[in-house]
């Protein structure tokens, strides 16, 4: 698969909020959202980004579709650099990449009928006309699982489920090569939830789209991804495949966030990291290793010095100090 | 909703009937818009139902109501209904037309300030320079530089109005561009006309009729007011303002000279008021739904 060059490639991105204050709008500070987070997704594969709320994921994925402006770094899509093009510029990409949102019902117009939300892709890029797109409209509508008459329904009349596969059928209709699904079950009932994600697999394999995929329930990233990026303060500190990470986490926090994870099992027992105190805040995050505070193995040198994300395991990346290349994926030693 | 789910599953009821659900349900709106309606009929109406409100009758002046004249005559023997019925002409039509033009130029200056920050700064603050002069001294001052005619009035009275719509636009469109939709949209490839037009106007329309309403309520009444004063609409037109000042002098011998346009003036901004309130609470989704 690393042979075949991605069709997504993000180096360094960063966005740092300013901070205003006082009268003339003086920059006191920087939320650091998203700071020097570097990924690939290739096509047709499914990347998660998982971590707890607020530590960035969602931003990343605006960046990366330039809903928001990101600070620094590189988003290439098929090998183009898109960071720096204007809004006409940006237009023939934002065709091969689209977006799903989180919110069901704030994410299409209440005041658009459900032909005219799905159809606006394809009138914009110019993709089809009058019947045809009609037509087209229709069997998008039909592919997401939704009656083509739907079309000339307003989203209210649609449940949360029918509304995010309104949400889907919007961002399959210009043929994207990369969805960025922002939590796009989070609002939905648990079962609702289960369908929405086996219709996406259905469609990324007829289609052959990758999915950034965003969320913070492992649950659902354990049924969809092949790639897992875990994030924690704006930083990816673990980047695996899906087994990989979940049978052998090599950073602390994965291994925390995997503890935390319910397991639908009453008889079960294992060794719990339950992690103290509260996440750090973005504005003032810790030196070096920005887990440390919370790090129950932190030793002085991750007080200090910041770990890059580092390739300990064949196609196993983390940004740890306790983890040297090449060395064994065993348990690490509190200290002391 | 539920009247859309009863309308499609009941034969449709007569328009009469329909009209009574309506009015009970909204009485501030039925009772605003009758009374406005009869108003501007009555105004439209003025050369069939009125006689001459110009022309001078000095043998018949200070008459009380009678049936040759319904609410008497003034102190030029002037027919005090023809002058109401004429006078509600300007009301209306200066209420009418700073309404529209306020907000039609409020609305473009709201959603360009709204959506591009650069603009935002500049358009904002000027627009707050405009908020501090009230609109009487900017239509004496104009009057006196223009010569006093109708239009002259229309716009001393609007310039005034547009930052309050412009924020009032703005505001929705802060708001509004926040929405995933509208994030959709971009990510959709939808141009920022199209974008602007298409997913955030349509949100600024229910509290801009509201506002309108209530800017047309207060045209009338500095219309009303620099025409008491002298100094807005000419003289030789009969306007509720002019009127009552022309008459203040008769109030003991004949006050029903004065009591026509202060009553119509009253009762023409009370209904618009009455409309613009029955409105809010229908429109605004968060009062319609305590409903």
């Amino acid at each position: 698969m690393s042979t075949i060059s991605p069709i997504l490639e993000v180096a360094g991105l960063t966005k740092h909020f300013p901070i205003l204050r006082g009268l003339l709008s003086r920059t006191v500070g920087h939320v650091q959202a998203v700071d020097g987070v570097s990924f690939t997704l290739q096509a047709g594969e499914t990347l998660c980004i998982v971590g707890e709320s607020g530590c960035g994921k969602s931003t990343v994925g605006r960046c990366i579709l330039r809903l928001i402006e990101p600070s620094a770094g590189t988003v290439k899509l098929d090998g183009v650099d898109i960071t720096g093009l204007d809004e006409n510029g940006m237009r023939p990409y934002r065709q091969r990449m689209q977006i799903v949102f989180q919110d069901p019902y704030a994410s299409l117009n209440p005041r658009l009928r459900a032909g005219e939300i799905v159809g606006e892709p394809l009138e914009n890029f110019g993709l089809a006309h009058g019947a045809e797109r009609r037509d087209k409209v229709a069997r998008l509508l039909e592919r997401v699982g939704l009656r083509a008459e739907a079309m000339d329904r307003f989203p209210f009349e649609f449940s949360g489920g029918q509304r995010q596969r309104l949400g889907l059928a919007r961002a399959l209709a210009p043929s994207p090569r990369v969805i960025v699904a922002d939590e796009p079950v989070s609002a939905l009932d648990v079962s609702v939830q289960a369908q929405v994600l086996n219709l996406m697999i259905d469609l990324q394999e007829e289609f052959g789209v990758a999915y950034l995929f965003i969320s913070h329930d492992l649950g659902v990233v354990e049924h969809i991804a092949d790639r897992i990026a875990v994030m924690y303060l704006g930083q990816i500190v673990e980047l695996a495949d899906k087994t990989a990470l979940f049978e052998t986490p090599l950073h602390p926090y994965t291994e925390a966030l995997l503890a935390a994870a319910p397991i639908a099992d009453p008889g079960a027992r294992r060794e719990r990291l339950i992690l103290e105190g509260d996440v750090p805040s973005p504005i003032n995050p810790p030196a070096g290793c920005r887990f440390h505070t919370r790090c129950p193995y932190a030793v002085a040198r991750c007080r200090v010095d910041t770990p890059a994300l580092r390739e300990v395991a064949p196609r196993h990346w983390t940004a740890c100090h306790l983890r040297e290349p090449g060395a064994a994926p065993g348990p690490l030693k509190r200290p002391g | 909703m539920t009247t859309a789910i009863i309308a499609a599953d009941c034969p449709a009821p007569a328009i009469a009937d329909r009209l009574r659900i309506f009015a009970r349900r909204n009485p501030t709106i039925a009772i605003g818009g009758t009374l406005l309606a009869l108003v501007s009929l009555a105004a439209a109406a003025a050369p069939l139902i009125a006689g001459d409100p110009i022309v001078f009758m000095p043998i018949n002046r200070l008459k009380p109501p009678s049936d040759e004249f319904l609410l008497g005559t003034d102190s030029l023997g002037r027919d005090v209904f023809a002058r109401t019925i004429y006078g509600a002409r300007i009301s209306l039509l200066v209420g009418l037309t700073v309404a529209l033009f306020a907000v039609a130029i409020g609305l473009g200056i709201g959603l360009a300030s709204g959506y591009y920050r650069r603009v935002d700064a500049v358009v904002m603050r000027l627009m707050d320079g405009i908020m501090a002069i009230p609109a009487i001294l900017l239509a004496i001052a104009l009057v006196s530089v223009m010569g006093s005619s109708v239009r002259v009035v229309i716009v001393a009275i609007a310039i005034p109005e547009i930052p309050r719509v412009a924020r009032l636009v703005r505001s929705v469109v802060l708001s509004v561009r926040e929405l995933p939709y509208v994030d959709a949209a971009r990510a959709s490839g939808s141009k920022v006309r199209k974008i602007l037009l298409r997913h955030i106007l349509p949100s600024t329309i229910p509290p801009l009729i509201v506002q309108a309403t209530y800017i047309c309520a207060s045209a009338i009444l500095v219309e009303a007011g620099l025409s008491f004063l002298g100094a807005g609409t000419p003289p030789e037109f009969p306007t509720w303002g002019n009127m009552i000042a022309q008459s203040r002098l008769y109030l003991a011998i004949a006050p029903w000279t004065i009591f026509a346009p202060g009553a119509c003036l009253a009762l023409v901004v009370l209904s618009i008021n009455l409309l613009g309130d029955g409105l809010r609470d229908r429109l605004d989704p968060r009062l319609a739904r305590r409903m």
